[in-house]
């Protein structure tokens, strides 16, 4: 009878003690957390994301992007992160404080992207690598996401937001046009700039 | 010394009450068992789809609800939920009925609540598949299903301490201790992460370390516990052999309640949280060689002098096989939570191949042999075949050990190429390319074995086109199933 209540008693203890530790300690640490002001133009950084880009965040998460891809740089001389360009400096907590959820991710199948918008800026890149990898990165083992876009016929007209295929890649008097959550996804994919500088992170 | 759960000499009352429990237990436990086994194949089929999209990434490429995005977070979730939590609340009813000496209390109600579960794990998969999924591992159904999980997980905890509180038995074993535990955890576990994910109680980083809080915890403290109290059931049971120490038993328990609960944020080694937290994790993983060694010591000293049984009994070579590899993957991941080795391993394929070598190897190795004890007790049949379950061991067992060493040297060597900012990233998407496809092939082997297991399964729970007697050892020799029922149907004209 006692023997019972100690077990049960020891279990929920045990459990419950590093749910504080782990979990509900830090969380009230980082309540401190506050933006940084940049001096230049007076924007904060880390900002929450707005627009397109946070539907964005939609697309990644139902996607799964997250099984393949990684958004954290691991600090200098641990990994090879910063040497790859992955990033200036290490993230920290602050640079997460307003991502929910979060998707630090634990598989790097394809590259970190927690800056991949600083590494490619340009739209068209990121249509023409989620239309097929192939293009942009051969050898990739990334799926084709042809259903983030749709084909139009065109006639002579190249339809505005048409993606610059190369010939190769899709048939004669066809043009290749991003659907609205491609678009979101590609806004998101170009906020994720993680190089502002953080007094905390100075490697 | 320990009591053993039964000697081998008993008197007949005992056997008596023992049809009794087991008669009580029937219905729930073949439910929660049945049920996982379906969900054994169906995590299968979506393991081999994420598998060769791996190596294939048009396999199936036009078909968003297919994604690898999407069935690989479904394989996982169908393989936790469904197969491993299924088959470990069937086997810890049971056992628990069993080591209590009373009847399954409330035989109605958990059975209702085994497809409450199973409602839980399609409502969750078709979200997942439809784009519902949360990316959070482990917990990417749904907020909407939590309660098909959390509900008959307090339901399986109050019929558990129910059976403990009325027990007949005098003697405490120490499996007891590890399924009364392990059903405090999980609901625990469960709740407390649904609601610091989905109701936003925490925020930032601290979101991670929930994450991994309960998906280190959902193994080593809901399915490692069940698994062990298994093996500690059957491995004395089927050898006729006490356990060795129940001295070290008690520290084996103590160490991992303490212990194991700390070492989830190894999974963030390197990433964006204060380092002491990091820091704790890697303590906890160390601490974790007291809680294996002394598992191992008493599984292995039981087993010394009767290993010869290990060529006729499925039950035991599938429990020892499972305990070994319990000693093998904790050994693995103790090392591996280190910084040193996290730096080269931690974003790989290693990792996989190392859960693989847990979950499978370990506690799905465990969870077949007991239902191959469990099964013919509840059923009063026996397997048909000892064929079909010598395919399923060989294929678990080759598959697994060829995924697993596979997956960690090729994670090992991703890993070194991945920190040589020499070497160009598609370089380490190249070199890993033959071993996703060798992961394909022991896949197949493994979801071979499972289809051999299933047909097992249907012709014992059917059992009246074939009802067997006397155990089902490797060395037996049954009619093949057709021969069987011509034979049968002969018989029964006959008495007509």
């Amino acid at each position: 009878m006692n023997r019972t209540f100690l077990v049960i008693l020891g279990a929920f203890l045990t459990i419950a003690f590093s749910l504080s530790g782990l979990v509900l300690i830090p969380n009230w640490q980082f309540q401190e957390h506050k933006p940084v002001v940049n001096p230049r133009d007076g924007s904060q950084y880390p900002a929450p994301y707005y627009g397109l880009a946070l539907q964005g965040r939609d697309v990644y998460v139902d996607q799964g992007c997250a099984y393949c891809h990684t958004q954290q740089v691991r600090p200098k001389g641990y990994g090879g992160d910063i040497r790859r360009n992955w990033g200036n400096r290490r993230t920290v907590a602050r640079d997460y404080m307003y991502e929910y959820p979060i998707l630090l991710g634990t598989m790097r199948t394809g590259p970190d992207l927690a800056n991949i918008g600083a590494r490619q800026p340009a739209r068209d890149w990121h249509y023409l690598h989620l239309f097929n990898p192939q293009i942009t990165s051969a050898g990739s083992v990334m799926p084709r996401y042809q259903y983030l876009f749709r084909t139009v016929k065109a006639g002579e007209m190249v339809p505005a937001g048409a993606i610059p295929l190369p010939a190769a890649f899709h048939s004669e008097g066809t043009h290749i046009i991003p659907t609205a959550r491609g678009e979101q996804l590609v806004e998101y994919l170009r906020a994720q700039n993680r190089t502002f500088p953080l007094p905390e992170a100075k490697q | 010394m320990t009591p053993v759960p039964e000697g081998p000499a008993e008197s007949r009352l005992e056997q008596i009450s023992r049809i009794l429990i087991d008669d009580s237990s029937r219905v729930p436990v073949l439910l929660w068992f049945t049920s996982s086994v379906i969900w054994l194949l169906l995590g299968s089929a979506a393991a081999m789809i994420s598998s060769i999209k791996l190596h294939h990434p048009d396999f199936l490429g036009g078909i968003e609800w297919l994604t690898f995005g999407r069935i690989r977070p479904v394989h996982l979730d169908i393989v936790f939920f469904g197969w491993s939590s299924m088959a470990a609340i069937g086997a810890l009813l049971w056992l628990q009925a069993r080591l209590c000496h009373v009847r399954l209390p409330w035989p109605l109600l958990l059975s209702g609540l085994a497809m409450v579960w199973n409602v839980g794990v399609v409502v969750g998969s078709v979200a997942v598949l439809a784009g519902h999924g949360s990316s959070i591992e482990y917990l990417e159904f749904p907020a909407y299903c939590a309660p098909f999980f959390a509900i008959p997980a307090l339901g399986v905890l109050a019929a558990n301490v129910k059976m403990y509180l009325t027990k007949n038995s005098e003697h405490t074993y120490v499996s007891q201790w590890y399924l009364l535990a392990a059903t405090v955890w999980l609901p625990v576990l469960y709740v407390t992460a649904m609601l610091c994910t989905y109701f936003g109680l925490v925020q930032g980083v601290s979101q991670a370390i929930t994450n991994w809080w309960f998906g280190h915890n959902a193994l080593g403290l809901w399915v490692t516990p069940i698994a062990v109290a298994t093996a500690y059931y059957l491995i004395p049971k089927v050898t006729g052999r006490p356990v060795h120490s129940y001295h070290l038993s008690l520290l084996g328990f103590w160490s991992l309640a303490i212990f194991y609960n700390w070492a989830g944020t190894h999974h963030l080694t390197g990433g964006p949280l204060p380092a002491w937290t990091i820091t704790v994790g890697v303590v906890g993983s160390m601490m974790m060689f007291i809680p294996v060694i002394t598992v191992a010591i008493n599984h292995h000293m039981t087993m010394r002098g009767v290993f010869h049984m290990l060529k006729t009994s499925p039950t035991l070579r599938f429990t020892v096989f499972g305990s070994f590899m319990y000693t093998v993957a904790s050994f693995q991941g103790s090392l591996e939570a280190l910084r040193s080795h996290q730096e080269i391993t931690h974003f790989t394929q290693y990792t996989i191949g190392h859960a693989h070598l847990g979950l499978y190897g370990f506690f799905s190795m465990i969870m077949f042999g007991a239902m191959y004890y469990i099964f013919p007790r509840v059923t009063n049949n026996e397997w048909s075949s000892a064929r079909l379950i010598k395919v399923h061991f060989w294929g678990s067992a080759i598959g697994v050990l060829a995924y697993g060493i596979g997956l960690c040297w090729a994670g090992w060597w991703q890993g070194l190429m991945m920190n040589d900012p020499s070497i160009p990233f598609l370089q380490t998407v190249e070199y890993v390319k033959p071993y996703l496809i060798l992961r394909s092939v022991s896949g197949a082997g493994m979801t071979i074995a499972h289809i051999a297991f299933a047909i097992s399964v249907w012709r014992i729970l059917s059992r009246h086109h074939f009802v067997m007697s006397g155990p089902t050892l490797f060395t037996t020799q049954r009619p093949a199933w057709k021969e069987f029922v011509n034979e049968q149907n002969q018989r029964e004209e006959m008495a007509q």
